[in-house]
C-alpha cells in the first residue's frame, strides 16, 4: 500500500516564480490498485509521480510505502521498489548499450554496482525466453545497440525492464503519449498484460481518456496539485468521454470565473 | 630510421596509452571532462620517483604512484558530485592544487632517477636471470606492450561487469540508471578514481623511463590523452568496448608515431608541440564533420552529374 500524505510542492519556493504544483494532495493507494491519472497541462500529474519516484524532495507531507516512510528516500533506492516509464522513449533505456545490456541492468536491479559478469549464457537464455513471449521480434536482436529500435520498440523495453523485478509500484507517466496509435495499442496492451499477470500496483499517467475509462480499477482526476475525482467499481465502468470533458469544462469554467473576479 | 621512428613511437604509444585508456573511462563512458589528469600524471611520477629515491622498491612506489592518482579522482569526483561544482572546475581546482602537492613531495621541480632501480632495471635483471640473451634495449617496448594489453583487457572485463555497465549507463543515461538503483554519484567517483588511478600510473612508469619526475610533465596530458581517445575512435568506431579500448592505444601510438615525424623531419621543434598536438585534437575533432561534409559535396557532384 502506498500513501500520499498531504503532499506539499513548490517549485521556486520564495521566488516571484514560486509556482504550487501539489497542493495537500492525499492519495491511498490499495495493493494491486490500477489507477489511471487524467488531468489537463500544468495539473501536477507528473510532478505526483517524480515526488512519489524521489526524482523532486516534497516540501511538507509524507509518503508511505507498506507503512514504510520513504520521504526522505534518494531516487536511487526507492528504484528497489519501484518501476518507471516515461514519456520519453529516449528516457528509460541507454542508447549507445545493447538490448541485453539494458536488459541485464534491469535484472540485477538494486544490485547493479558488483563485479559479477553483466552477461553470461544464462542470462542471455532468460533474456531472449522473455522477449519471446513480446510481439516485437527483440529476442533475435539481443545485441543490437537501443538506438537502433524505434519509439514503440524502446517503451517496450522500457516497460520491461521496469517490471522485470516485480516492483511494488509501477509508475507510468504517458508512455504511450509519443507514439503512433497503432504502437501505442500495442505497448497498452502489453502494459495490461504484464501489470494483470504479475498483479503490479500501478499508477498511469494518460491523456487518452477512453484508456483512462477502459483501463485499471480506478481513475483520478488532478486539477491544480488537487484529486478533484476518484472513481472506482461502476463509477468508474459507467463513466463516459462525454462526462469528464463536462467535468474538465467545469473546472475550467471555475479558472475562468476566477479569472473574472481577479479582473473586476 | 624509420623502423627506429615506429619501434619508438610504439614504446611511448604504448607507455602512454595507459594514461588515455584513463581518460577513455572519464571522456567516453562516463561523458565527465576531467582535467584533473594534467595534475595526476605528474603525481604519479613525482610519488614514484621520491619513493624510489627514498630507497624504496620501484614496484611498491608504482603501486603508491596509482593508489595517490586514485585519491586524486577521488576528491575531484566528491567535488562535482557532493559539493556540486562543475565536471570542469572540479578538475581544474584539483589539477592546480596538485601542482603544488607535486612540488612538495617532490621537495624541488625535478627529481632525476640516475642510477636508481627502476622497474625496468629489476624486470631486466630478472628475465636476464632466466634467459641471458635477452635484448635489454627492448625492455621497454616488450614491458610496454605487454602491459598495455594487460591493462586494456582489465579495462574490458570491467566495463563487462555490472558495474561497468552502470557506469556506462551514467554517462548515457543517468535518469534511466538511477531508476534501476543506481547511485550515479557514486558512480561517478568510481569512474574518476579509476581513470587517474591509471594515469598516475602511467606517470609513474614514464618518469622510470625518462629516468626523471618533474613537476610540468603534466602540461597538455589531458590533450594528448583526448588526441589519442579521438584518433582511435576515428579511425576504429566504437562498435565494441574491446575495439574501442584498442583503438585508444592505437590512436596513443600514432599520436606518438605523428610527433617523432614532425620532430625528426624538422618540421617543428620541441616547443612546438603543445601546439602541434592542440592541431591535432582540432583535426580529429572535426574529421566526422569534414568527412560528412566530403561527403555530401561528392554526393551533389553525382546527382549534378546524372541530370
Ligand atoms: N522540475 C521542475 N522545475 C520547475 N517547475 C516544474 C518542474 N516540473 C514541473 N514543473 C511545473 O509544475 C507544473 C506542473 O507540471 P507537471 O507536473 O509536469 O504537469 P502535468 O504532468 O500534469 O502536465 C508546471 O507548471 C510545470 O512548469
Ligand atoms: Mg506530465
Amino acid at each position: 500500500m502506498v500513501i500520499l500524505d498531504h503532499i506539499q510542492k513548490i517549485f521556486y519556493r520564495n521566488t516571484p516564480n514560486e509556482n504550487q504544483v501539489l497542493n495537500n494532495l492525499s492519495l491511498k493507494v490499495e495493493d494491486g490498485d490500477f489507477i489511471t491519472v487524467i488531468g489537463s497541462n500544468g495539473a501536477g500529474k507528473s510532478t505526483m509521480l517524480n515526488v512519489v519516484a524521489g526524482v523532486h524532495p516534497v516540501d511538507s507531507g509524507r509518503i508511505l510505502l507498506d507503512g514504510i516512510d520513504i520521504t526522505h528516500l534518494p531516487e536511487f533506492k526507492r528504484a528497489a521498489f519501484i518501476g518507471r516509464v516515461f514519456q520519453d522513449p529516449m528516457l528509460g533505456t541507454s542508447p549507445s548499450m545493447t538490448i541485453e545490456e539494458n536488459l541485464s541492468m534491469a535484472y540485477a536491479r538494486p544490485n547493479n554496482m558488483t563485479l559479477c559478469w553483466g552477461l553470461d549464457f544464462q542470462r542471455r537464455k532468460i533474456f531472449k525466453d522473455y522477449l519471446k513471449n513480446i510481439p516485437l521480434g527483440l529476442e533475435n536482436r539481443l545485441s543490437t545497440k537501443v538506438k537502433l529500435l524505434s519509439g514503440g520498440q524502446r517503451q517496450a523495453l522500457t516497460l520491461i525492464m521496469a517490471t522485470m523485478k516485480k516492483p511494488k509500484l509501477l509508475l507510468l507517466d504517458e508512455h504511450t503519449a509519443a507514439l503512433d496509435p497503432k504502437t501505442a495499442q500495442m505497448v497498452n496492451s502489453l502494459t495490461e498484460e504484464i501489470v494483470q499477470k504479475n498483479n503490479i500496483t500501478t499508477i498511469m499517467v494518460t491523456h487518452n481518456l477512453e484508456h483512462a475509462i477502459k483501463m485499471g480499477n480506478r481513475l483520478i482526476m488532478m486539477h491544480k496539485g488537487q484529486i478533484v475525482m476518484d472513481l472506482s467499481g461502476e463509477e468508474k465502468s459507467t463513466m463516459t468521454i462525454p462526462r469528464l470533458l463536462n467535468k474538465f469544462e467545469q473546472l475550467q469554467g471555475e479558472k475562468f470565473a476566477e479569472d473574472r473576479v481577479m479582473l473586476a | 630510421m624509420l623502423q627506429n621512428l615506429l619501434l619508438n613511437s610504439l614504446e611511448q604509444g604504448m607507455v602512454y596509452g595507459i594514461m588515455a585508456l584513463g581518460v577513455y573511462i572519464t571522456f567516453k563512458i562516463l561523458k565527465f571532462s576531467d582535467l584533473t589528469v594534467d595534475g595526476s600524471f605528474p603525481l604519479g611520477a613525482a610519488i614514484a620517483a621520491a619513493l624510489i629515491v627514498g630507497g624504496y622498491h620501484p614496484f611498491f612506489a608504482t603501486l603508491a604512484a596509482l593508489l595517490a592518482g586514485a585519491l586524486a579522482g577521488c576528491i575531484t569526483g566528491i567535488l562535482n558530485t557532493k559539493a556540486g561544482i562543475s565536471d570542469l572546475l572540479s578538475g581544474i581546482l584539483t589539477m592546480t592544487s596538485l601542482y603544488s602537492i607535486n612540488l612538495r613531495i617532490m621537495g624541488r621541480p625535478n627529481t632525476p632517477l640516475l642510477n636508481q632501480p627502476t622497474i625496468y632495471s629489476v624486470i631486466d635483471t630478472f628475465v636476464k636471470g632466466i634467459w641471458p640473451a635477452f635484448p635489454s634495449k627492448h625492455v621497454y617496448l616488450i614491458f610496454f606492450i605487454i602491459f598495455a594489453l594487460l591493462i586494456k583487457f582489465i579495462v574490458d572485463a570491467f566495463l563487462k561487469t555490472q558495474m561497468g555497465f552502470a557506469l556506462r549507463a551514467t554517462g548515457d543515461n543517468p535518469q534511466m540508471i538511477r531508476s534501476q538503483g543506481v547511485n550515479t554519484d557514486l558512480a561517478k567517483i568510481i569512474g574518476l578514481v579509476i581513470s587517474n588511478s591509471l594515469v598516475a600510473l602511467s606517470g609513474a612508469l614514464v618518469a622510470q623511463y625518462l629516468g626523471f619526475a618533474d613537476a610540468g610533465m603534466g602540461v597538455g596530458t589531458i590533450v594528448a590523452g583526448l588526441a589519442s581517445v579521438i584518433i582511435g575512435d576515428t579511425l576504429l568506431g566504437g562498435r565494441t568496448v574491446f575495439i574501442s579500448t584498442l583503438g585508444v592505444l592505437f590512436g596513443s601510438f600514432l599520436y606518438r608515431f605523428s610527433i617523432s615525424l614532425v620532430l625528426s623531419f624538422r618540421l617543428a621543434q620541441a616547443s612546438d608541440l603543445k601546439l602541434f598536438t592542440a592541431i591535432v585534437v582540432v583535426i580529429a575533432l572535426t574529421a566526422p564533420q569534414i568527412k560528412q561534409a566530403l561527403k555530401l559535396r561528392i554526393k551533389g557532384c553525382d546527382s549534378y552529374g546524372n541530370s
